[in-house]
């Protein structure tokens, strides 16, 4: 027997048999498939579900369908051509993904970034973070049955890739950020790009509460659903906005700060139930802390290089090429090679839109990574799952889904 | 990360409560790492976890490739009130990869495990449920593993599904 019809025997076994919920019970236990394509999975994710009626027993994530052997293809590249590969792992994040890599890269190479390519990171980053808390918000209250929010917040979603296309070209997947600090300096009149941004989003975000928050049927749904504990959270490794609903204020901006991110004053939300309702409100209130985050940001944007100084890691100015020989020679062996990174290992953090990302870089002393690994939070995030909608109703786990915002890429990488 | 003083600390205060638990320890660009026997992983972790590191942010699988023993099981601790991390790494052999579980300890390395077994074909002994997670059940292989070539993946159609049903 192949191996093939082997998997497909073992398909058939699964059964999805109705059986009696305890001695002496009545009720009958039923076990649905769900997923792996439906639209309230959020990608490629499937669950099978233990119901007794309305009630969830029991739901264990099957994931997978979505692996594209990420973290094996960034071993067949240069430093500097893995960076394209693992922003497409979270495709909601993708400068967070960059970020993590190169901040683990950097790590390895002892490499100073400039200020003002720091300052420009953390304006791409929590603009990024504006546009995946955007789709978040849209595609969570479509979840719960509201229509209209989702139209607004993908208008605002518009309004952000537009910037991400002035400043890098892309609108998607950018890889604007380059290992030694970003690609490229900012376009003129980006600033007042963003300023224009900044300046009209508060009241959409208002807007946005309002059509949740004083909906009796959204309050109803997302109150008191889907809860988790603080402890249980830490023990599942739970991050992020998740966490913070839970009332436990980490957040590694804050806590440990990276890209200068300390030199910014803002706060951090927290919720005090870890219901579905907190995790909504710790979300929305990290909006108004983001555009204070990009406010300061461009406000105090330094002068000064966007880009690392060291030529043996950073691709020379295009126009040294034409009249120094060194440079070209840098530049050739840039490209075609790519930069060497000294024997070693790191382990870079930064909080991402949903919670800590971590980049795990081995380095054999080649120009090529022995071993990339991402600690993608969705990963992590998704085995709190089965707590949080134990005992709930089956329309509440899809809430409780939608609120846990898995992103599969990310999940499956 | 404590600073180099700290983990020879901690390694000296680990060295007095079991003297081989620890093989080794290192602290490199900012990067806090003890070595440990992989049979004493649990007494290790359930220590560190003791002393504050109570938080498991990652748990991965390397491959060193050609050294010896080749695979090694890294776990990223973090300690939430001193914002302090350190790395503890286990290394087993591809003869005998087995090492055992911190589900007990973790709930949340459950997935973790199962990929790293998924992917290098690192045994954890007493985990729950460890069958592979990202990889379909009957792939051959672990394919994070240095010597596992890239490419040449046969797609799966209908078309060329042998054996499979009472017509073929």
């Amino acid at each position: 027997m192949s191996t093939v019809s082997d998997y497909r025997k073992r398909e058939e076994s699964v059964t999805y048999s109705t059986e009696p919920a305890g001695p002496g019970e009545t009720h009958e236990l039923l076990t649905i498939n769900f997923g792996p394509v439906h639209p309230s999975t959020h990608g490629v994710l499937r669950l099978y579900a233990t119901l007794e009626g309305e009630i969830v027993r029991d739901v264990q994530p099957v994931i997978g369908y979505l692996h594209t052997g990420i973290e094996k293809t960034a071993e067949d590249k240069s430093y500097w051509k893995a960076i394209p590969v693992v922003e497409r792992m979270d495709y909601l994040s993708y400068y967070f993904n960059a970020m993590a890599f190169c901040g683990a890269v950097e790590e390895l190479l002892v490499l100073e970034v400039p200020k003002r390519a720091q300052y420009l990171r953390v304006i791409h980053l929590e603009l990024d973070r504006l546009m995946s808390h955007m789709v978040w918000i849209g595609t969570f209250a479509l979840d719960l049955g509201a229509m209209s929010p989702i139209f607004y917040c993908f208008r605002q979603r518009e309004l952000l890739l537009d910037l991400f296309e002035m400043s890098s070209g892309q609108r998607m997947h950018t890889r604007y950020f380059q290992v030694g600090g970003v690609a490229e300096d900012i376009p003129q009149g980006f600033k007042q790009k963003v300023q224009q941004y900044l300046d009209q989003a508060p009241a959409v975000f208002d807007q946005l509460a309002d059509l949740l928050e004083n909906n009796e049927i959204a309050l109803q749904r997302l109150r008191g659903t889907g809860v988790i504990d603080e402890q249980t959270a830490l023990s599942l490794g739970v991050t992020g906005p998740l966490l913070r609903a839970t009332g436990n204020p980490w957040d590694l901006r804050k806590a440990a700060p990276y890209s200068s991110y300390e030199d910014f004053d803002f706060k951090i939300p927290v919720g005090t139930v870890g219901d579905n309702y907190d995790r909504f409100r710790v979300r929305h209130a990290e909006l108004y802390e983001s555009l204070k985050i990009i406010q300061q940001a461009l406000d105090g944007l330094p002068e000064g290089p966007y880009i690392a100084d060291d030529r043996k890691v950073v691709l020379p100015p295009r126009h040294e090429l034409a009249t120094s020989m060194e440079a070209l020679i840098h530049h050739f062996k840039l490209v075609t090679e790519g930069f060497r990174v000294p024997a070693g290992e790191s382990y870079y953090p930064i909080e991402s839109p949903r919670g800590e990302l971590g980049c795990f870089v081995r380095a054999d002393g080649s120009a090529k990574p022995a071993r990339v690994h991402m600690r993608d939070p969705s990963f992590h995030n998704l085995q709190a799952l089965a707590p949080m909608v134990r005992g709930g109703y089956i329309a509440d786990f899809i809430a409780t889904l939608a609120a846990l915002d898995p992103i599969i890429g990310g999940v499956d990488r | 990360m404590p600073d180099a003083a700290g983990l020879d600390l901690i390694a000296e205060q680990l060295a007095a409560v079991d003297g081989d638990c620890l093989i080794g320890h290192s602290f490199e660009r900012g990067r806090a790492e003890l070595q440990i026997d992989p049979a004493k992983n649990i007494q290790v972790l359930q220590w560190l976890s003791d002393r504050g590191y109570s938080f498991l942010a990652s748990l991965h699988g390397v491959d060193y490739y050609p050294h010896e023993p080749r695979l090694g099981v890294v776990y990223e601790l973090l300690d939430m009130h001193e914002v302090d991390r350190i790395s503890v790494k286990a290394r087993v052999s591809v003869e005998s990869p087995d090492i055992a579980s911190v589900v007990s300890l973790w709930p949340g390395g459950n997935a973790d495990e199962r990929e790293v077994y998924d992917m290098f074909g690192v045994v954890f002994v007493g985990h729950p449920d460890l069958r592979r997670i990202l990889m379909p059940e009957d792939y051959e292989g672990f394919p994070q593993r240095r010597d596992f070539p890239v490419g040449g993946e046969p797609v799966l159609f209908t078309y060329n599904e042998q054996g499979y049903g009472e017509d073929r």
